[in-house]
């Protein structure tokens, strides 16, 4: 079964299941998963900071993540074996100096390393920057991430 | 405005009259480059869920040939001039013979693209101001091809402000016959639409 996951969201699973977000640009999916207890999480981010007090609070990678790895522990995931795998973060437009609203893909991945570094959570695989949107999906029981994109094919991470 | 979702009918038709007269100059602009008619439909005005920003467009998946533009001056916000790559393409080989073939976007294809957008939105926006008296400035254009969430996502990524519903002026730009051909969207930020209800003589929303 493939569980979707929306824009600002987060789902966990597990076993053969499988969770997939549609349409990453400047927005970075972030998946968490333990390989040996086959459970994996994923959360399409889309801002590096939360204000204060935010109730959206997939939307941020600072509110998103240790969030998203309470619930994978939750769900059964050991911590000590979580692994990292990011795809997105692109900028989307190109030729856009100056604009920092474009520049949003490349803050949002640096915020995520960021959290994920504090956290002591190994990033094992990223495909992340360029100028083109991924959809991303994983594989609870491998951890296997495959990411398509429209102009440059599809592969595994 | 997070969490809210209820847009005021007096507001609503003001935004959407305010829409209009954009619209009109945009088509008109659009008609005399293209030497063909060009409508642009009565526009929507709508709080739209960001997770529902590709639906109009056929999902978040979809490919889509995207002009974007950002607003600045008294009223800040995003515009997007979207259209499917088959539109897109008849676009460009309407104004340069011989382009918009195969498979991509040629570089002259791109621009033209863009400079399109570039006379929809200068159109628009200064017939706002005439009617506001606020200045609204485009930004230059820029031009991206793919998956339609990719691209439009960023309407929901202005960290000035926060909120899962975007206010959107949405007007569907027919080109010929009656199929819908194209859409413009104009998101004005929440303080930006405070700003323009102000001067069209109502309160602000909610």
């Amino acid at each position: 079964m493939i569980h979707h996951v929306g824009m600002a969201d987060a789902k966990v699973a597990r076993g053969s299941d499988a969770l997939r977000t549609l349409g990453l640009g400047s927005c970075v999916g972030v998946t968490l998963f333990d390989a040996a207890a086959q459970v994996a999480g994923l959360a399409h981010v889309m801002l590096p900071s939360a204000p204060s007090g935010t109730e959206d609070v997939f939307k941020y990678a600072d509110t998103a993540i240790p969030l998203l790895l309470s619930m994978v522990v939750q769900e059964g995931a050991d911590r000590t074996r979580l692994r990292a795998k990011l795809a997105g973060g692109a900028q989307m437009f190109a030729f856009s100096k100056g604009m920092d609203l474009v520049r949003i893909g490349p803050r949002n991945v640096e915020a995520i390393y960021a959290q994920l570094d504090t956290l002591r959570i190994p990033v094992i695989a990223a495909d992340v920057g360029g100028n083109f949107g991924r959809t991303i999906q994983i594989q609870c029981d491998t951890g296997q991430l495959w990411v398509r994109t429209v102009q440059h094919g599809e592969h595994y991470i | 405005m997070a969490g809210t979702y209820q847009l005021e009918t007096q507001a609503a038709d003001i935004l959407r009259e305010l829409g209009n007269i954009g619209a009109g100059h945009a088509a008109t602009a659009l008609s005399e480059l293209l030497h063909t008619p060009i409508a642009m439909r009565v526009p929507q005005v709508e709080l739209i869920p960001q997770d529902e920003i590709s639906s109009v467009l056929g999902g978040p998946e979809s490919l889509v040939a995207c002009v974007f533009l950002q607003v600045m001056g008294d009223v800040e916000g995003t515009m997007f001039f979207v259209q499917s790559m088959a539109s897109a393409k008849q676009l460009i080989s309407s104004i340069w013979d011989g382009e918009g073939q195969g498979d991509g976007i040629s570089e002259i294809g791109w621009s033209a693209l863009g400079e399109v957008g570039n006379i929809l939105a200068a159109n628009y926006l200064s017939a706002l101001m005439d009617f506001t008296h606020l200045r609204m400035l485009p930004s230059v254009p820029l031009v991206a091809v793919d998956m339609a969430q990719a691209i439009l996502s960023i309407a929901f990524q202005d960290e000035r402000t926060e909120g899962r519903y975007a206010l959107v002026i949405h007007t569907a730009v027919h080109h010929r016959d009656e199929q819908e051909d194209a859409h413009f969207f104009l998101f004005p930020t929440p303080s930006a639409q405070d700003v323009l209800l102000r001067a069209l003589g109502i309160g602000g929303i909610v």
